[in-house]
C-alpha cells in the first residue's frame, strides 16, 4: 500500500483531487429540485405556451434570515370582472426539495387578485410565479431570495 | 404534537357595498413536510394541509393548494369584494382526510 502511494504520480493526485471536488459540488444539489424540475412542472400545466412578463407584483424579502418562514405576497393586475379575471396563480421554488410552493384559484368575487402566505425555503434561490388569466394568457415573474438559515430537514 | 388544529379567521363584521375587504386566516398545524428525519434516521411521513378554500353564501371565492413548502401554522390572506350580507365558510383539508372548518358572518350596508 505504501509503495503504491508513493508511486502515485502528481498528475493522478491532481485528477483525484479534482474528482473529489466535483463530487462534493454536485452531491448536495442532487437532493433538490432545480430549474429543470420547475420547468417540467410548468410544462405539465401549460405545455409550451408562450409567457409574457409584467402584470405580476411578486413581493418577497430580498434576504430571508429564517428560511422556515418567508412571507410571500403576490398581486396580479386585473380588473377582476366576469369577462376578465385571474384564474390561477402558481408559485415554484427552484432550490427546494420539491418545486411546488402554492397554487391559488381566484374568482371575480375576490375583487382583487392578491394573496399572501408564508413559505419554507431550503437555500438561496429563485422563486417563479405564473399567472393564468381567464382568456388563457400567461404571465410570469421571477425573484431571487437570499436565505441565511435553510428551512428544511432538522 | 397532535393537538387539534385551531383555525383563526379575521373578517371585518361590517362592510360597505362594493368595499374591498381583506380576509386573514391562520390555522395551527405542524405541516410536516416529509423531508425531515427522526432520531433513528427514519423519514417522518408527510402530513400537511393540502387545500384551503373559502366560499361565500355557498359560492366559491378563493382556494389555495398548499405544498410541502408552506410554513408550519399556515397563514393565508386574500381579498373579497363585499356586495351582500352573508356567511363565509372556510375549509382546510388535511393529508389524513380530516377537515377543519370555520364560519364568519359579514353584514353589508
Amino acid at each position: 500500500m505504501q509503495t503504491q502511494l508513493s508511486t502515485l504520480s502528481r498528475r493522478d493526485a491532481v485528477k483525484a483531487a479534482a474528482w473529489a471536488l466535483a463530487a462534493a459540488a454536485i452531491a448536495p444539489k442532487l437532493a433538490f429540485a432545480d430549474e429543470k424540475a420547475v420547468a417540467a412542472e410548468i410544462k405539465k400545466l401549460y405545455g409550451d405556451k408562450p409567457m409574457a412578463s409584467g402584470k405580476i407584483k411578486l413581493d418577497v424579502p430580498e434576504i430571508a434570515e429564517n428560511g422556515l418562514v418567508v412571507p410571500i405576497n403576490v398581486e396580479i393586475e386585473s380588473p377582476m370582472t366576469e369577462a376578465d379575471y385571474v384564474k390561477a396563480v402558481h408559485v415554484f421554488a427552484e432550490g427546494n426539495p420539491q418545486p411546488g410552493v402554492v397554487s391559488y384559484q381566484f374568482t371575480p368575487a375576490c375583487g382583487k387578485a392578491s394573496a399572501a402566505t408564508r413559505m419554507r425555503l431550503a437555500q438561496t434561490q429563485d422563486i417563479i410565479c405564473i399567472a393564468e388569466m381567464s382568456n388563457g394568457a400567461l404571465h410570469t415573474a421571477k425573484a431571487n431570495i437570499k436565505v441565511t438559515i435553510g428551512g428544511c430537514g432538522g | 404534537m397532535t393537538t387539534k388544529p385551531t383555525p383563526r379567521v379575521r373578517v371585518p363584521a361590517k362592510a360597505a357595498a362594493g368595499e374591498m375587504i381583506e380576509i386573514k386566516t391562520l390555522i395551527s398545524h405542524e405541516m410536516e413536510s416529509g423531508q425531515r428525519k427522526d432520531a433513528e434516521g427514519k423519514t417522518i411521513p408527510r402530513k400537511i394541509i393540502n387545500k384551503f378554500s373559502a366560499s361565500f353564501n355557498g359560492k366559491p371565492v378563493f382556494s389555495a393548494d398548499w405544498y410541502s413548502a408552506i410554513s408550519a401554522n399556515p397563514y393565508q390572506s386574500f381579498f373579497f369584494k363585499a356586495t351582500e350580507s352573508g356567511e363565509f365558510t372556510f375549509i382546510w383539508k388535511d393529508d389524513d382526510g380530516s377537515e377543519y372548518t370555520a364560519k364568519n358572518k359579514l353584514t353589508v350596508g
